[in-house]
């Protein structure tokens, strides 16, 4: 048998499109077009830095993530190369420290990121970004999570040696209705910057003056008022931007983090819901390159006050004579039942809001089975995409319950629902979680009044609750679990961060007692209702909900876009950022 | 912010400015943002100085947010934004220059002109501008005329060899000179 | 060159090789274009044009011509990094931002014989394949910037510059462009950005290299003024030729510019290394001022690393032995100066008499550095004011002794790990200065002044570390 040439580590990693880099001496292989601190922490290392960010250009000024490299002596001509055992080149090292975030993997790189030259760059790095740091720890939103902090405590001396005076820069500076500036703070990574010019194009931030003196700031007379400003926040590694809505509110180590979605639109953007005592302190994006990549709008993640708010109803109501009174759950619950179910044929009928879940989509659904329910609507909320994120359809789970009860002109069934409800054949009404009084849902007080029995299931103590016959105290998405389905067809997963208040439940547990008295078994548990609702599906079958992925999964295409992560996707393939 | 040849922003420049501008931007056809520093100089040749309303005329004459212009406008030394001196001194600070007799001559000046020679300390390099609002005074970083220090620059004019004992005599000079155009108005 | 009369007291040493000062000083020499020509101004670019591009690059690339900026770079070599299958428009930027302290050559260029750089560039343009140029001059030669658009208008109307020139199928349009009063706009990436209109913030290299993404991320070649120049005369001389100017692998002339403690500072234009430092000092510059001594020599411009001067040099011979060579010996080229521990830079010979304190001299140098750092990477940014911060405390008389150790630790700490070169050129001073001058400003400070200063950073240094000393903690 003839004998094969060996071949090269080099040449079996091109044929598939890699390279092999040495890291702190193992060899690794990657694909082509990496950039080397993201190499590195594949590797299982991590590069500290604060300027790189995967989404945004690379300008290399923190000069953090600088570690040694090493690459094949060149060849004097017609020399021949000599192999090691293994197969690679010997490395020479380079003299100088060398920044991982702007460097890509090339083959035989040889990379050390825990040498005395390493080393000694980071402590520079660190000594210099203190030297004119305020020390207000103490006082400043950012402890906890400030890159400062981490990086001092691995890469730092402990001591100082300035004893200058530090220099001045403004504080508290008011830049924009969300986001406060301290530019003392500041490191001058431009993360913000680049995020308004590239990922927002509101380019409203810059800098000015120059050298130690730099300062960032908004044009005087313009705001930071961008309605995805807040990200600036996320991304800002120090304490100089902060949101005035966190503020002071609470120290980020005592908040519990629950992964989850966002529930104010039909992109479902991935959340990180952070919480104390059942209370949600923050809400802020989650990353998801399908999704959001790494965003999220101001709109969305300021809109939770109204769970902790003054109209929130933490126990059931039944109406009693022109008022409401207090009443135990499976009281309020049992009335409902009973209405539903004594409804002569044809009388009752269904408000299912596509702002609940799969699950809760479900059980509504049995429930309108087993009381003989055919009148179903939902209320279409239609609003503008705005070209970021924001998807024209407000509403988090359209897709989830066209899937559930079927394609169908949505507005012309809620049409039609009012049309029925006005001309008295409907007189018993459950609405789940919308408010009929609302101009999207367009009932009127009028409608209402002709109803022989109407009861809400809401969270808050609204116009409809005001003329129900019993009220459901509710839920608001960070007390739900269960799953939803995008705009563009992923099915992605709410996890359930904080409990209901008082004596409220979940609209889970609402509709479950409701089907037990009517006589229906109960699935146990959201995950068992995803499994039954799955058996019916094929596009989910093999999926539980457990099982559903962070980021959620791809069912089908619907064809919608989400435009910044098609931009952010033409950005990667160009080569502008890492992605 | 798509370039605008008609600015919102009033600004009162004569219309051979406007059309010297728009021959400026037109020069740059790859991206009217490079014209920035060309067009600042244009405005600070007319009032002296970048006014806040410049700054906002310059951004919507290019298309930028009017942070960029004050981006540029507040890095380099060579713009102002306040107004100067009706003779504007710049000193040469640096090390030939120093060695010469810079310090000095920034000195001898101040005091001719009453002007609080301590507001100048620090690391900014600030500019100073007389009560009567004669002249102004500034250090400059390297002139470029080390071989002949010190150097000075007043308006767009250098001197060399400009030592302390000849900063009343330069400045009698440009009084007559300032004297004469008067007159001949 | 017989002919050529000088203005009288401005006459050239004789000592001097004027190439490129040939009409700097020149008695009945003007700006205008007919005396350019009747001087046979031009003819190099007919002769050029009349050549395939790659010749001329080959011609420059034979001459050995290198960069008069700073760093030396060969210029032909420099022109052959734009990628060969490019398809973008290629730009041409010369750098007429003239700005390192002790440098002042480009100012008499510029101001006496536009013509000459108009011609080097459009030879350049040609070679590199460029149908646009910039010339980036400082915001403080007003003057020299009329003069430029003066002389180019008049090119354009005698068809040396625009469409077609002389008939042929080159093209060439320059533009004028003002800077406003920064150093970092020396950095050829700064000078880019600074260009396009944005603060003028060096890029990263890799990947920006100018010959690749240069200006509006097109390939860019970037040279100084006086490089430019060179080109003509490479073209007049023939590659060969001119490189049998100077010295080997030093190719040509150069404009030293002689400031500080001299009897007769200026601008002298010699055969690179034909003339020795202690030449250019004594004969040529007329010596040191009456009853003083030569102390230093900063050889070019103030980022060069100092030198003393009653140092002796080890120098390695290409032969491989070494020999020993005094301060006044250096021969004045590119490779020895590197050799020394300094450079030749940009050609400004700063020279310093015994009457000067060095804490001074150092404590100008990191204003300079400290005012002109653009501040957008961290080590350059904190650092150049940090030790500006210290050395004022030195000049004042508020220095310590640990001072000193830790401006070496400082500037330590930025060489080599800044975007660009101002790094470098903001370590150095302060690194060469403590390593040849320690004695001087370590006795400029005093132990004493530790417990005096007030300040509260200084007040909590002096508690944390008395508090850990006495915990025996310290860390």
């Amino acid at each position: 048998m003839p004998v094969e040439e060996a071949l090269l580590p080099k040449d079996l990693a091109a044929a598939e499109g890699m390279v092999n880099v040495q890291i702190n001496g193992v060899w690794h292989r990657f694909p082509k077009g990496t950039r080397l601190i993201e190499a590195i922490g594949k590797s299982g290392d991590e590069v500290p830095h604060y300027c790189y960010h995967p989404k945004l250009s690379s300008p290399g000024n923190c000069r953090m993530c600088m570690v040694e490299i090493g690459m094949p002596a060149r060849l004097a001509p017609g020399a021949e190369p000599t192999y090691d055992d293994e197969g690679y080149l010997p490395i020479q090292w380079m003299p100088r420290p060398a920044i991982s975030c702007a460097t890509m993997v090339s083959e035989n790189l040889g990379v050390r990121t825990k040498s005395t030259l390493v080393e000694e760059a980071r402590h520079g790095v660190m000594e210099f970004l203190l030297a004119n740091h305020p020390l207000d720890c103490p006082i400043c939103d950012q402890a906890g999570e400030c890159r400062l902090q981490e990086f001092a405590v691995g890469h730092g001396r402990g001591g100082s040696r300035f004893v200058e005076q530090k220099t001045k820069k403004p504080k508290n500076v008011d830049i924009g209705p969300r986001i406060r500036l301290d530019d003392e703070r500041c490191i001058m990574c431009s993360r913000c910057i680049r995020f308004m010019d590239e990922v927002a194009m509101d380019p409203v931030l810059g800098f000015s003056e120059r050298g130690g003196y730099t300062t960032l700031g908004v044009h005087p007379g313009r705001k930071l008022d961008h309605n995805y400003g807040l990200n600036t926040v996320d991304i800002c590694p120090v304490g100089a931007l902060t949101c005035n809505d966190f503020r002071f509110q609470m120290r980020v180590w005592f908040l519990k983090e629950t992964p989850s979605i966002d529930t104010n639109c039909g992109t479902g953007i991935n959340t990180v819901i952070w919480t104390r005592n059942d209370q949600v302190y923050r809400i802020t994006p989650r990353e998801n390159n399908d999704v959001n990549s790494c965003w999220m709008p101001d709109s969305h993640r300021l809109n939770f006050h109204y769970l902790h708010g003054q109209h929130r109803l933490t126990s059931s109501l039944v109406r009693d004579g022109d008022h409401h009174r207090s009443a135990p759950s499976h009281n309020a619950a049992g009335k409902v039942a009973s209405a539903l179910k004594s409804a002569p044929k044809g009388t009752a009928a269904l408000v299912v809001s596509s702002r609940l879940t799969n699950e809760e989509m479900f059980l509504a659904k049995r429930l309108a089975e087993k009381c003989g329910i055919s009148a179903i609507a939902t209320v279409p909320r239609e609003g503008e995409a705005d070209d970021y994120l924001v998807a024209a359809d407000r509403n988090p789970n359209t897709q989830g319950f066209l899937r559930i009860f079927g394609d169908q002109d949505r507005a012309a069934t809620l049409q039609s629902l009012r049309d029925d409800v006005r001309s008295g054949k409907i007189r018993t009404l459950l609405t789940l979680q919308e408010d009929l009084l609302a101009p999207e849902a367009g009932f009127t007080q009028d409608d209402l009044e002709k109803l022989d029995f109407l009861a809400s299931l809401h969270l808050l103590d609204n116009g409809t609750a005001a003329a129900a016959d019993v009220v459901l105290a509710g839920s608001g998405f960070p007390e739900n679990r269960g799953s939803m389905i995008n705009v563009t067809g992923r099915l992605q997963r709410l996890n359930r961060a904080i409990n209901p208040p008082g004596e409220a439940l979940t609209n889970w547990e609402w509709l479950a007692t409701l089907l037990r008295e009517t006589g229906a078994d109960v699935f146990d548990g959201e995950a068992a209702a995803f499994k039954a609702l799955a058996a019916s599906d094929e596009l989910w079958q093999d999926l539980t909900l457990a099982r559903i992925p962070d980021n959620g999964i791809q069912l089908y295409e619907t064809g919608i876009k989400i435009p910044l992560v098609e931009r952010e996707r033409e950005r990667i393939a160009r080569g502008e950022i890492n992605g | 912010m798509p370039p605008n040849p008609k600015p919102a922003t009033p600004l009162d420049l004569p219309d051979e400015l406007r059309q010297k501008i728009d021959a400026i931007v037109s020069r740059y056809p790859e991206s009217p943002r490079a014209a920035v520093l060309m067009v600042l100089h244009s405005l600070q040749g007319r009032f002296g100085y970048i006014s806040e309303d410049g700054i906002r005329w310059t951004a919507e004459r290019l298309g930028l947010e009017p942070v960029k212009v004050l981006e540029v406008v507040s890095f380099y030394p060579g713009f102002h934004q306040h107004p100067v001196g009706r003779l504007h001194f710049r000193v040469c600070r640096t090390l030939s220059c120093a060695m010469a007799g810079s310090i000095e001559l920034m000195e001898k000046l101040c005091e001719l002109k009453g002007i609080d020679i301590k507001a100048m300390h620090g690391h900014r390099n600030p500019v100073l501008v007389s009560d009567d609002g004669e002249v102004s005074v500034e250090y400059a970083e390297c002139l470029a005329a080390c071989g002949f220090a010190p150097v000075c620059m007043v308006n767009h004019d250098t001197h060399e060899h400009l030592t302390a004992d000849k900063a009343a005599d330069l400045l009698g000079q440009y009084r007559a000179k300032s004297g004469e155009t008067s007159a001949a108005h | 060159m017989d002919s050529i009369r000088y203005i009288a007291g401005k006459e050239p040493h004789p000592r001097e090789r004027r190439m490129i000062f040939r009409n700097v000083d020149r008695e009945g020499w003007d700006t205008r274009f007919a005396t350019y020509v009747a001087d046979g101004g031009y003819l190099e670019l007919r002769k050029a044009l009349a050549m395939k591009p790659a010749e001329v690059t080959a011609e420059v690339r034979t001459s050995g011509l290198r960069g008069r900026g700073g760093a030396g770079f060969p210029t032909g070599v420099k022109w052959t990094f734009i990628p060969p299958d490019n398809t973008k428009p290629v730009y041409l930027i010369c750098n007429a931002d003239e700005s390192e302290p002790g440098t002042f050559k480009d100012r008499y260029i510029l101001h006496q014989d536009p013509h000459q750089l108009l011609e080097g560039m459009a030879i350049a343009a040609y070679a590199v394949g460029a149908r646009k140029a910039f010339i980036y001059i400082r915001e403080e030669f007003p003057d020299a910037a009329r003069i430029l658009e003066e002389a180019i208008d008049e090119a354009v109307r005698e068809n040396i510059l625009g469409e077609n020139i002389l008939g042929t199928e080159f093209s060439l349009e320059i533009i004028v462009h003002r800077g406003a009063g920064a150093y970092i706009c020396g950095e050829e990436t700064g000078l880019i950005e600074s260009l396009e209109g944005k603060r003028p913030y060096p890029r990263i290299k890799p990947p920006y290299f100018p010959a690749a993404l240069g200006l509006w991320m097109c390939p860019t070649i970037v040279n100084n003024v006086e490089t430019l120049c060179h080109v003509k005369h490479v073209i007049a001389m023939g590659g060969s030729e001119y490189a049998a100017v100077g010295t080997r692998n030093n190719s040509g002339t150069r404009i030293l510019c002689v400031s500080g403690d001299v009897v007769k500072p200026g601008y002298y234009e010699i055969e690179v290394g034909r003339m020795t430092l202690g030449e250019l000092i004594d004969d040529v510059c007329g010596g040191m001022r009456p009853g003083r001594a030569l102390k230093a020599v900063i050889p070019g411009g103030s980022s060069s690393k100092v030198l003393r001067g009653d140092e002796t040099f080890t120098i390695r011979t290409p032969d491989g032995a070494s020999s020993g060579l005094a301060l006044r010996d250096i021969p004045l080229d590119f490779d020895t100066l590197a050799a020394c521990g300094s450079m030749a830079g940009s050609g400004g010979v700063i020279v310093i008499d015994d009457s000067r304190s060095i804490s001074w001299v150092l404590n100008n140098i990191n204003a300079f550095y400290a005012h002109e750092s653009c501040g957008q990477c961290t080590p350059c940014r904190e650092g150049a004011l940090w030790m500006r911060k210290i050395t004022d405390r030195v000049v004042e008389g508020r220095g310590t002794p640990t001072d000193i150790d830790t401006l070496l630790s400082i500037a330590g700490q930025i060489e080599g790990r800044t975007i660009c070169a101002f790094g470098e050129a903001c370590a150095w001073p302060t690194q060469s200065f403590i390593h040849k001058f320690r004695d001087e400003l370590t006795g400029a400070t005093s132990e004493d002044n530790a417990a005096k200063a007030s300040n509260p950073e200084a007040v909590a240094q002096r508690r944390y570390l008395a508090e850990a000393a006495a915990a025996g903690s310290a860390r």
